[in-house]
């Protein structure tokens, strides 16, 4: 118990940042499991961390209140952003949502009252490592189970054949839609607590940069299931940890990780097992990431 | 504000040069290539090996960067997107593969020249300055934009009118159809590349002699102009590219010279502003013939 | 009428794919649709099935109209179809594809679900695996994508059937089936019909289409040139002109 405790002092922000990042992960997920690649999730992060340390620095709205508004706001954004992209598909989708990135972190560097470039500082630090492996747990057990309902099949259908998916009675864009604006919230919440773990968030926080690193935790981990994404970002940001010594390399090997994964296990890491299952590489390879 | 208009054809310029290549790719082979700003900064690179190692003078190291970056588009080509290519795997995954391939380039080259600004030798470019009335030019910027307008017509010339060209196009038509023909598939894959990446490469050293500045991750900004670019031209299409380049260019500048100083910051929400509308509104683009939303 | 269409029409540029084409089509029979390449049916089907919207004209549906409607809906209406080319979900198993085939017959389950006992599918899935087994196919835990042509074919066919139709639309599906299988198919059809399903059939094979339908329409260039019992359509000079005027122009 005591050494648990030491390696969580020592370590206290990176297992905070790696709930943060699985958390991001999944919120991605949602619409990668529906088939679309959206790289908006860093837009909602920067409005929910925004939105909650705004509410609580200058109204002194409580902290678990400006979690839930930084959330509800990211879904209301959503929600007619995605009416207007999910007429778009594949790589149309994702530059659109890139420009929605972009533009929101444009107009956070130029408000004042968002702090332009210093961005926010001083935002006290709140979240506790409990906020961020429940807010986790919750996030990840519902997915799960929405997975195998009736919905979870809508998403995984449309990402086969969206027109055989109309056909069986599925309402694509109403689908879409869900994963989009769910997705949204739970990058939200995640972004909220991110604010205030780090005591100060700047609008180069939630660039593309960060859009794409939030891609690429979902799709080394896996899309075909739920601890995909847990898997990727974990690894991912404890691999900096783990590899100090080589630090002038890590971003070489996480880049390498990036191609051996999307070329030799399309379906991500969490495959691996099923690999060793059937040992044929085609077999699971059959639907690829997106 | 003859100044300013250009700036503005020296800046359109630039982004038509890194956005053909990148349109080029992804017309043919329906691939967004991530990697294609890692070819924008090696070729800048590229020039200022060659002057500072072998003293070439500017022009000459314009022509190794085009080269030598053609040739590393081909094995970006073969390590990147070939191995995706023969599985059938659909264009997102070779988007997500360049990627790894972008962070690990640019990681090297931090590695070998550090991340901060490097400059070309003392002397080594060509400093003349042409006084047009009130106004005061940079005669660099003019070559530039001479070579660049040279550039893209050659590359019409060999897209329209050369038997390359129309191995080419027969492949962005239909790649299974234009192997029966007798295309040699893989030739002209890897030709598009040479062309591709050649292309970003000197736009790359272009606009390191201009602004006598680069950096590894000098490519990055551009990528998202060059996203604008495309999407107002029309996806895939090359002349489409370049309107949509110089739109931007002008575009940017007279926001730089209209808006007032403290909001001079929304020029580049006003590029993917722009995007944003033209995707939702027509999402063809200007010169696009293509259904948009095919996949 | 189960379904009518009044004078539908769809352009695609220039060409009039489907032409002011008018369809009756009563409740518990097989109707076939023929015509030579090219003729408009695969268009015509993506109009009933609201994948493609009428330019002119209007549909009927069990008494309701329901042109312009989304295919889900029509789906939930009790249209059930399947493609030319076989869409099969592919990543997913036979049993997944026919219980999304279900989809609009069922409740969304995704909060009972929360619950780790909340809600129970088992019934769905007995169900499922009973159409499965209807149609030959053993095997629900194989990935889609690994079928056989033939059972990809039949696969498809039960998980249009999932959604309880009324009305069941077959876009060739004897195609690439040998003559038992496609014997086979006959039963099936017939047995349904039975059952209360009406079916539409488009089909090259003639044989099976005469041997199978009550009726016939017969396109040609987008127009209905002809309808009636198959000894009639046999017997129509427009319809033989249609055909060998096709073979002399192929």
């Amino acid at each position: 118990m005591d050494a648990l405790a030491d390696f969580l002092r020592v370590y206290q922000t990176t297992v905070g940042v790696i709930g943060i990042n699985a958390l991001l992960a999944l919120s991605v997920w949602l619409t990668l499991y529906a088939g679309q690649l959206t790289l908006g999730n860093a837009a909602f992060m920067a409005i929910g961390a925004y939105g909650s340390a705004l509410l609580g620095m200058r109204m002194g709205v409580p902290f678990p209140l400006g979690l839930t508004l930084g959330a509800l706001l990211a879904a209301a954004l959503a929600l007619p952003l995605g009416l207007a992209v999910f007429r778009l598909r594949g790589v149309y989708l994702a530059i659109a949502t890139i420009g929605f990135g972009e533009v929101l972190r444009v107009v956070l560097l130029t408000v004042p009252f968002t702090g332009k470039a210093l961005g926010l500082n001083g935002i006290p630090a709140i979240t506790e490592l409990w906020h961020i492996y429940l807010s986790l747990a919750v996030v990840a057990y519902v997915l799960w189970r929405v997975q195998g309902s009736t919905v979870g099949r809508a998403w995984a259908a449309i990402r086969e054949d969206e027109i055989a998916a109309a056909s069986q009675g599925i309402a694509i864009r109403r689908y879409k839609l869900a994963a989009f604006v769910a997705g949204a919230a739970i990058a939200a919440w995640a972004g909220g607590l991110s604010a205030h773990l780090n005591f100060s968030i700047e609008p180069g926080d939630f660039g593309f940069t960060r859009a794409v690193q939030i891609l690429v935790f979902a799709v080394v981990g896996g899309t075909p299931s739920v601890a995909g994404p847990i898997v990727g970002a974990t690894l991912l940001t404890a691999l900096p940890e783990v590899l100090r010594p080589l630090k002038e390399y890590r971003d070489i090997f996480a880049g390498l990780i990036l191609m051996g994964v999307i070329i030799y296990l399309p379906r991500g890491l969490v495959t691996l097992a099923e690999l060793r299952k059937t040992r044929r590489l085609q077999e699971i390879g059959v639907a690829d990431v997106a | 504000m003859a100044e300013q208009l250009y700036n503005a054809i020296f800046v359109g310029s630039i982004y038509a040069l890194f956005a053909v290549g990148f349109a080029l790719v992804f017309s043919v082979l329906d691939i967004l290539n991530l990697a294609h700003p890692v070819v924008f900064m090696l070729g800048a690179f590229v020039a200022l090996f060659f002057m500072s190692t072998f003293g070439l003078p500017a022009a000459l190291a314009a022509v190794a960067a085009f080269a030598v970056t053609g040739m590393f588009g081909i094995f970006l080509d073969r390590v990147a997107f070939a191995p995706l290519r023969r599985r059938g795997a659909p264009p997102l995954s070779a988007m997500i593969s360049s990627l790894g391939f972008a962070i690990v380039v640019i990681r090297l080259m931090e590695l070998r020249y550090g991340p901060d600004l490097v400059s070309y030798p003392a002397g080594s470019l060509p400093q003349t300055v042409l006084q047009i009335g009130d106004a005061r030019l940079d005669g660099l910027r003019l070559l530039i934009i001479g070579l660049a307008i040279v550039l893209m017509v050659g590359l019409t010339y060999v897209v329209r009118a050369t038997q390359l060209g129309r191995d080419i196009r027969a492949l962005a038509e239909n790649p299974r159809a234009a192997r029966l023909l007798g295309v040699d598939v893989d030739r002209a894959i890897a030709a598009t590349f040479f062309i591709s990446s050649g292309l970003g490469g000197v736009a790359g050293a272009l606009l390191g002699f201009a602004y006598n500045a680069i950096y590894p991750q000098m490519g990055t900004p551009y990528e998202l102009k060059a996203f604008t670019v495309m999407v107002v031209g029309g996806m895939g299409s090359l002349p489409g590219a370049v309107l949509g380049a110089y739109i931007l260019g002008i575009g940017e500048i007279a926001a730089l010279v209209f808006l007032p100083a403290e909001l001079a910051e929304l020029r580049d929400a006003l590029a993917f502003g722009l995007l944003f509308l033209v995707l939702v509104i027509r999402p063809r683009g200007l010169l696009g013939h293509r259904v948009a939303d095919r996949a | 009428m189960l379904l009518e269409c009044s004078g539908i029409s769809k352009r695609f540029g220039g060409v009039h794919a489907v032409a002011e084409v008018d369809l009756a089509i009563a409740p518990q029979q097989v109707f076939g649709l023929i015509g030579p390449n090219g003729a408009g049916k695969t268009t015509l089907v993506n109009l009933i099935s609201g994948h493609l919207r009428v330019d002119s004209g209007a549909i009927r549906f069990a008494g309701a109209d329901v042109t312009g409607l989304a295919p889900h809906t029509l789906t939930a209406r009790g249209i059930a179809r399947t493609f030319q080319g076989v869409r099969l979900f592919k990543g997913l198993t036979a049993l997944e594809n026919v219980l999304v085939g279900g989809h609009a017959r069922m409740h969304s389950d995704a909060l009972r679900r929360l619950w780790p006992r909340g809600a129970s599918d088992r019934s769905d899935r007995e169900r499922a695996v009973q159409l499965l087994e209807r149609l030959g196919l053993s095997r629900p835990d194989a990935l889609a994508g690994g079928l056989a042509y033939g059972d990809q074919r039949r696969l498809e066919i039960a998980r249009a059937l999932a959604s309880d139709p009324r009305l069941l639309i077959l876009d060739e599906p004897a195609a690439g089936m040998n003559p038992a299988e496609s014997a086979r198919l006959r039963e099936l059809m017939r047995a349904l019909v039975t059952e209360g399903l009406t079916i539409v059939l488009i089909e090259h094979d003639v044989r099976l289409v005469m041997g199978t339908c009550e009726r016939v329409a017969v396109l040609n260039f987008g127009r209905k040139i002809a309808e009636g019992t198959p000894p009639e359509i046999q017997a129509s000079p427009a319809v033989r002109e249609a055909y060998l005027g096709s073979e002399y122009a192929a």
